[in-house]
């Protein structure tokens, strides 16, 4: 059980360290602890707050992360009531198609968004001489290639949450004169609450942290992952540890917001 | 719960419903695969149906070699993560109580939070030939010189199991949780051995968290591209990488739609098989 635990924290813990050495390769010889990685705005080694390179990349992410939370926390509720609250013909093939970007690999569905808006955009360019930038890669494909299939992601947390549900708290608020919409938005909707929270910090990392998807559908622009994997192919320097420092205290503090929340929901 | 009866605002409230779902599969999901599905057939120059593409994967010994080393490796990086995992699931799920349980149990996920790339550039950095380990052993006398640990197959084969870890971690914990401590003593009680029991009791009602995990391990292999070719070198050889240099390379997009199609006939037979051989509805296993 110790060696399980070394085996999954040591290439998080050299990752961390190295970031502090004062050489310009992420390896040994050990020259000496230095912050210039994170502060140094000059010479060889410029640290993460002064590249700006690095740093626009981070916003990129960051907006990528927040439209595709958005959008597919929104189609995850309508899904969620969908499955849980009403019974149409065809609905247990629908929650089987739902499901099934899970088994799709992430570079398929990169590739298959792509070949499909090309041939659109191609399609407008050709027969209606409408140029729409959009369709062609670049930010909006990155995002719409993320939004197919952590729709699927969310729709699973907040259905589960759904399900354990006192149906009998709605109906009281229809008996006490509110609408149906009003009895679902000031009864059911806070009761879903630490779902929908929850599927927001997991759909966030998921996009922020996505690398399969995004590597295919990205124009010019680089978000975070795709340029730190560019830089590690070049051959990295410890600016890269520093990032991954950071991005693991990000990541480590809201998974523990999550775990904490989840707990006192349950 | 039965659901709500079937008047007219009710039912446009389920079609209001249905929209963005069904706008999401359909655009989203189907629609684009299918169009892989006819970019893989069709000859660019002429506009009519071919079977060059697949010819050409059948025919080029590199493709349908790639195709099926990366199978293999993804099986066997399969076996692997689950004979780790199932002994620490074990351990969280029937040694551990309470507090130290739960603690246990969330040391193990908190490091899947963090991303793949990280991940892997700290293998990177143990593995590299100025790495950790290396270091190491010419510290501790093992070796005279710096040894090169990266970009072997078992270097692919540890970051695949490393990153699928948890994938087979958490549903085999779930399903080792619902097993009921007393029918282990049980087992015991009628004499059996260690083996007898994990064999007749624990395995049998672990199957469910196996296939689920097996599955989406596989999935995860299969589809990965950091891992291999960051860890694999320029020799990986992975089919996820033919996909990309025949799209964004080459821009050979017949060429890629086929492969693609081929990968996904792949996993969908492989995940049809284990569904099949355990007797699992696919709806379960996920959801």
């Amino acid at each position: 059980m110790v060696a399980f635990f070394i085996f999954l924290a040591a290439p998080l813990i050299v990752v961390g360290v190295f970031a502090f050495n004062d050489s310009l390769f992420p390896s040994f010889p050990w020259q000496g602890f230095t912050t210039d990685w994170f502060f140094s705005s000059e010479g060889e080694k410029v640290g993460i707050f002064f590249d700006s390179e690095l740093l626009d990349s981070i916003g990129l992410s960051v907006g990528i992360a927040i439209v595709t939370t958005f959008l597919a926390i929104s189609v995850a509720c309508s899904n969620a009531f969908l499955f849980e609250r009403f019974n149409f013909p065809g609905k247990s093939f629908l929650y089987m198609l739902m499901l099934l970007p899970l088994v799709i690999p992430g570079v398929l569905l990169g590739v298959s968004i792509l070949v499909f808006s090309s041939e659109i955009a191609n399609y407008l360019e050709d027969y209606w001489f409408i140029d729409l930038e959009f369709l062609r890669p670049g930010l909006t494909l990155v995002v719409i290639g993320q939004f197919a299939f952590i729709t699927t992601i969310c729709t699973l947390i907040i259905s589960a949450r759904l399900k354990k549900f006192d149906r009998s708290l709605e109906e009281a608020a229809l008996n006490l004169g509110a609408s149906p919409l009003m009895a679902v938005f000031t009864v059911t909707v806070p009761f879903l609450k630490p779902a929908i929270v929850g599927a927001a910090i997991v759909s966030f990392l998921m996009s922020f942290e996505n690398f399969n998807t995004t590597f295919m559908l990205v124009g010019s622009d680089a978000p975070l992952t795709v340029a730190m994997f560019e830089r590690l192919r070049e051959g990295s320097t410890p600016v890269l540890n520093a990032i991954s420092l950071l991005l693991m205290l990000g990541s480590g503090v809201l998974a523990i917001i999550n775990m904490t929340m989840q707990k006192k929901s349950s | 719960m039965s659901s709500l009866p079937a008047t007219s605002p009710f039912k446009l409230g389920m079609w209001l419903l249905l929209a963005p779902l069904c706008l999401w599969l359909i655009l989203l999901i189907i629609l684009p695969h299918l169009e892989l599905l006819a970019f893989s057939f069709t000859d660019p120059e002429q506009g009519s149906f071919t079977f060059g593409f697949y010819q050409e994967f059948f025919l080029e010994p590199l493709y349908w070699r790639t195709f099926v080393r990366t199978a293999v490796m993804s099986i066997m990086a399969t076996i692997l993560t689950l004979l780790i995992a199932f002994p620490v699931a074990f351990y969280i799920a029937k040694m551990l109580k309470g507090r130290s349980k739960g603690i246990v149990f969330a040391m193990c996920l908190i490091p899947f939070w963090v991303s793949e790339l990280v991940r892997t550039f700290g293998w990177m950095i143990l593995l590299r030939e100025s790495g950790v380990i290396s270091n190491f052993l010419q510290w501790s006398g093992l070796s005279a010189g710096p040894v090169e640990l990266l970009y072997t197959d078992a270097t692919i084969m540890l970051g695949l199991v490393y990153t699928s870890m948890l994938f087979m971690v958490v549903p085999l914990v779930s399903t080792l949780d619902s097993l009921d401590d007393s029918y282990i003593e049980a087992g015991y009680d009628l004499g059996g051995t260690n083996w007898n029991v994990l064999r007749e009791i624990v395995i049998p009602h672990a199957i469910p968290g196996v296939v689920s995990g097996c599955i989406i391990v596989f999935m995860l292999s299969l589809g990965n591209y950091l891992t291999p070719v960051l860890l694999g070198g320029k020799d990986s050889l992975w089919f996820t990488e033919q996909i990309y240099t025949q799209f964004i390379t080459r821009f050979n997009w017949e060429q890629g739609s086929a492969f693609g199609l081929l990968l996904l006939l792949l996993s969908s037979l492989i995940v049809w098989a284990g569904l099949k051989v355990s007797r699992q509805s696919f709806a379960k296993t996920m959801g």
